[in-house]
């Protein structure tokens, strides 16, 4: 069985580390005394608290629901009282607060009754609606609302991909999960693939996880003719970042998506193994999103995976694995390609917590000062969208932001590979990073200089109009009184009038026909983060014009 | 504090790119004492005290940390490309002269590491042929084709007092490439030509070996992956197509391909000189349109120019050009119909 595979360019083989964290079974967590929940968990709108203060919640019960389409539900992950609803530290790069649902537990763990779904004789829309009460995201990092993506819409979509590669280096969760859950995970599939009407299915694996394949494999020789029918297990070379979802495509089906789309665009949805059985879970048992697996690993007595509930404080969780050890350097949410620095270790699990590594400064030294780039292109032969990142450096360092746009800045995944290979060990990501924020908000300025423009302009405009016809009214009134000593009316004026406002709408429509580029049909994901940038903007705003203030806090 | 990714390949440095390219020269080197004579131990050390120098003191008129950049090595690879470049047993103050022009001239009036338009160790060579020609033709004859055979000691006389126990007519002798370029001219038959003693079984003697041990080290080069194929083949290609055709419309008066590979500088110039990433093009198609038409000029130079050898201008003159063929040479980015426009 082997599959024509369309190797994508560049990448690169970072050390794996996976050894340290895959040779233990999923552990579970135990029932803790307080969880924080965050209500924004998922891309796209956080979900809307739906509890008080004092409240008793029961496990599994809906505490933020779903408010927008690109949005989902939040549920309690264990019973017990609710003690706060505020904003508490949040496991992002940015460090700011998240509102989030405390929880008290009471320690019965009692749940609400879970409803299993007959899927296969659903209505698909009313089955798309409870997976989106149920709370399933994409657990794969990008933890975009399933439903949605669940909904094929006008499109066609022939081929699912599901995204078992996981090539970031340290992480396990999903490796674990295919070898321990092998065939719920395929049921999983199946219902993605009932609702999305895709005739193939192809599931990528790296090939450093060979248990996983054969678990995968078994399990699929023992699944339902039906369910098993199109779908196959494809062991796909080791190469970060194989697991990008644009990559692992090309990979498999040698299909480029489009710049600015989607996979869908050909045809093709994707999904990652967790989030699959995060689905099975959710449809089968009617049990909503509560917790995941965790790698934990690194600096730690006892690296590996946990099935953690959602709202676990992370500094609890990394006890479990047996505590951070003496000479620990800090902590990366994610992996060391494209995880953050935790800011705060009270930020709890969510959704999109996939993996923490506990740092030591011989795993993780620190960089090395960087030097001026040669332009030796060894980044360009490591980059797997073709970009040529020295180029991009070289404009994003310069602030010459147009032509960065257009060498596609704006395609660069932020995989990490150029940085990852740099001689001159300069922090490329970063200086891409900064780019595009500076990009946004250039943008930003733009559209509200322009409204500020188009505002003043109809203030004069309505202002002429209306001492017009004041004017006019007088003109009126004095025409009625000179109708009898017949005095001639001003046509000129009115000639000018009216070539005035015409004019002028030309101009109106001429602004409004020039749209801003890239603050547009932005992908949630982006959009997120240009809000983040802007509120992290404001509080460097406040702060410096209320010194004072921020003193007093203090 | 920076973001992703937190890991780096470790392995890879600026010094560390320098030291592959040095220690990839170390094989030329040897053959090239070996057939010209200890000569070029002087010179080397000369560029190479003489560099260092002057780059110290120049990232110290720019306020520049003094270990960073020196340490990385780039410094030193210039004067190593320098000296192989130039004649073994010209005076001191040649070398200085032409260090000077590389490093202070192409290196750090344009900003220093990364930012140079020019190859410095050939800004170096070409100030000195343009100002010093005299002085540029003191090469040593390989050895069988003079009649003495320098000692260490001769060298350093040679270079410092100018005038020693032996003088330079005993042991400088025109290269090759000078002696058919003159030859030719003067309607010397190519046979008679051939049979001189500067002349070896494909190449230049002496200099068929050293280019051979360029070549062999531009291969360890692309082995380690510190260079790509696509300068030296095409710098290559550049020269076997350009020579081919003139030797195939004229075989008297131009010489055949091999010949032109294997004299003067081309192996050093395909696989050391054309291929310094800061002054070539980078992009996978610019590199072909660069050292193609570098290769190109090598052979137009070497044919129809002034100069005995044309790597040095051929590779200034598409130095000149690397800003444009980048930027009309991006790859077609992924997930785009077309190859993006400047």
């Amino acid at each position: 069985m082997s599959r024509r595979l369309f190797p994508f360019h560049g990448g690169v083989h970072p050390e794996p580390h996976k050894r340290e964290s895959n040779t233990t079974p999923i552990r579970a967590m135990p029932l803790l005394p307080r969880y924080v929940v965050p209500m924004r968990q998922h891309i796209g709108e956080p979900a809307r608290p739906t509890v008080h203060v004092g409240d008793h919640v029961l496990r599994g019960q809906i505490i933020g629901e779903a408010q927008g389409y690109v949005s989902t539900a939040v549920h309690a992950p264990t019973s017990g009282r609710v003690v706060a609803l505020e904003p508490r530290p949040a496991a992002h790069p940015s460090g700011l607060y998240d509102l989030a649902v405390v929880i008290e537990a009471d320690g019965d763990d009692r749940a609400v009754a879970f409803q299993p779904l007959d899927w296969r004789n659903m209505d698909a829309s009313a089955l798309r609606n409870r997976v989106r009460d149920l709370g399933v995201a994409g657990l794969g990092g990008a933890v975009f609302p399933s439903y949605v993506k669940l909904n094929p819409g006008a499109q066609r979509i022939h081929t699912l991909i599901v995204n078992g590669a996981e090539c970031e280096p340290w992480i396990t969760c999903d490796d674990r999960l295919m070898r321990e859950r092998a065939g719920e995970t395929l049921r999983g599939i199946a219902i993605m693939r009932h609702c999305l009407a895709a005739e193939r299915v192809l599931i990528g694996i790296e090939d450093n996880k060979p248990e996983a394949i054969a678990a995968m494999r078994a399990a699929l020789a023992a699944l339902d003719a039906d369910d098993a029918r199109g779908v196959e297990i494809v062991a796909v070379p080791s190469i970060y970042p194989a697991g990008g979802g644009k990559q692992l495509t090309y990979l498999l089906t040698g299909l480029e998506t489009p710049s600015g789309g989607r996979s869908t665009d050909l045809g093709i949805q994707v999904f990652n193994v967790g989030t699959a059985y995060a689905l099975w879970r959710a449809v089968e048992l009617g049990e909503p999103l509560i917790s995941r697996v965790v790698t934990v690993t690194g600096h730690v007595a006892a690296p590996g995976n946990f099935e953690a509930r959602l709202g676990t404080p992370l500094v609890d969780l990394i006890a479990a694995a047996g505590g951070e050890l003496p000479g620990a350097t800090g902590q990366i949410v994610g992996g060391p390609m494209m995880g953050f620095d935790l800011m705060d270790d009270a930020a709890p699990v969510t959704k999109a917590v996939n993996c923490v590594i506990v740092k030591n400064a011989t795993l993780f030294p620190p960089r090395a000062p960087d030097l001026p780039c040669i332009r030796c292109d060894a980044c360009a032969r490591a980059c797997p969208v073709v970009l040529q990142p020295f180029d991009l450096y070289w404009y994003s360092r310069a602030k010459d932001f147009g032509r960065a746009q257009s060498y596609h800045l704006f395609d660069c995944i932020e995989c990490g590979c150029c940085s990852y290979v740099c001689p001159s060990h300069i922090p490329l990501v970063d200086y891409f990073r900064y780019a595009k924020s500076e990009i946004w908000q250039r943008e930003r300025e733009k559209l509200a200089a322009d409204q500020a423009r188009q505002r003043h302009e109809f203030k004069t405009f309505r202002l002429e109009r209306e001492k017009r016809e004041k004017a006019e009214k007088f003109a009126k009134a004095a025409e009625k009184t000179k109708a009898a000593a017949g005095a001639p009316v001003d046509a000129d004026a009115e000639r000018k009038q009216a070539l005035l406002k015409a004019a002028m709408e030309r101009a109106q429509k001429a602004k409004e026909a020039v749209q801003p580029k890239n603050v547009d049909n932005l992908p949630p994901a982006v959009q997120r983060e240009i809000d983040e940038i802007e509120a992290r903007r404001a509080a460097a705003r406040d702060a410096a014009e209320h010194p004072a203030d921020a003193g007093a806090d203090k | 504090m920076t973001g992703s990714p937190h890991v780096h390949v470790g392995n890879t440095s600026v010094a560390a790119v320098m030291a592959k390219v040095m220690a990839a020269l170390i094989p030329g080197t040897i053959a090239h004492a070996w057939f010209f004579g200890p000569g070029i131990w002087v010179s080397l050390l000369l560029c190479g005290l003489f560099a260092l120098v002057l780059e110290a003191l120049l990232l110290r008129l720019r306020g520049l940390p003094l270990k960073p950049f020196l340490g990385d090595g780039s410094v030193l690879l210039t004067a190593w490309l320098l000296a192989l470049s130039l004649p073994t047993l010209a005076p001191w103050w040649l070398y200085l002269i032409g260090t000077l022009f590389a490093v202070v001239v192409a290196k750090h009036l344009y900003g220093g590491l990364g930012q140079n338009l020019f190859n410095p160790a050939m800004v170096g060579y070409a100030a000195l042929i343009i100002g010093f020609p005299a002085y540029m033709t003191l090469w040593p004859g390989p050895i069988g084709a003079v009649d003495h055979s320098l000692t260490l000691w001769e060298a350093f006389d040679l270079v410092f007092a100018g005038q020693g126990a032996v003088s330079h007519d005993a042991v400088t002798a025109a290269t090759a490439l000078d002696t058919w370029r003159t030859q030719t001219r003067l309607g010397t038959p190519v046979d008679d030509i051939l049979t001189r003693p500067m002349f070896g079984w494909i190449g230049a003697r002496g200099h068929e070996i050293v280019a051979a041990m360029y070549l062999l080290g531009g291969l360890l080069l692309l082995s380690a992956r510190v260079i790509t194929w696509h300068i030296p083949v095409a710098f290559l290609a550049g020269i076997v197509l350009t020579s081919g055709a003139l030797h195939l419309i004229d075989p008297a008066a131009h010489a055949d391909p091999l010949f032109h590979l294997f004299s003067g500088a081309a192996m050093l110039g395909a696989f050391f000189i054309a291929t310094d990433p800061v002054t070539a093009a980078s992009t996978p198609r610019g590199k072909l349109i660069y050292a193609g038409l570098a290769g190109f000029l090598v052979v137009v130079i070497r044919t129809w120019g002034a100069y005995p050898d044309g790597v040095a201008f051929a590779v200034l003159l598409m130095n000149a050009c690397v800003p444009f063929i980048d930027d009309y040479t991006h790859p077609r980015v992924f997930g785009h119909k077309r190859a993006s426009k400047p």
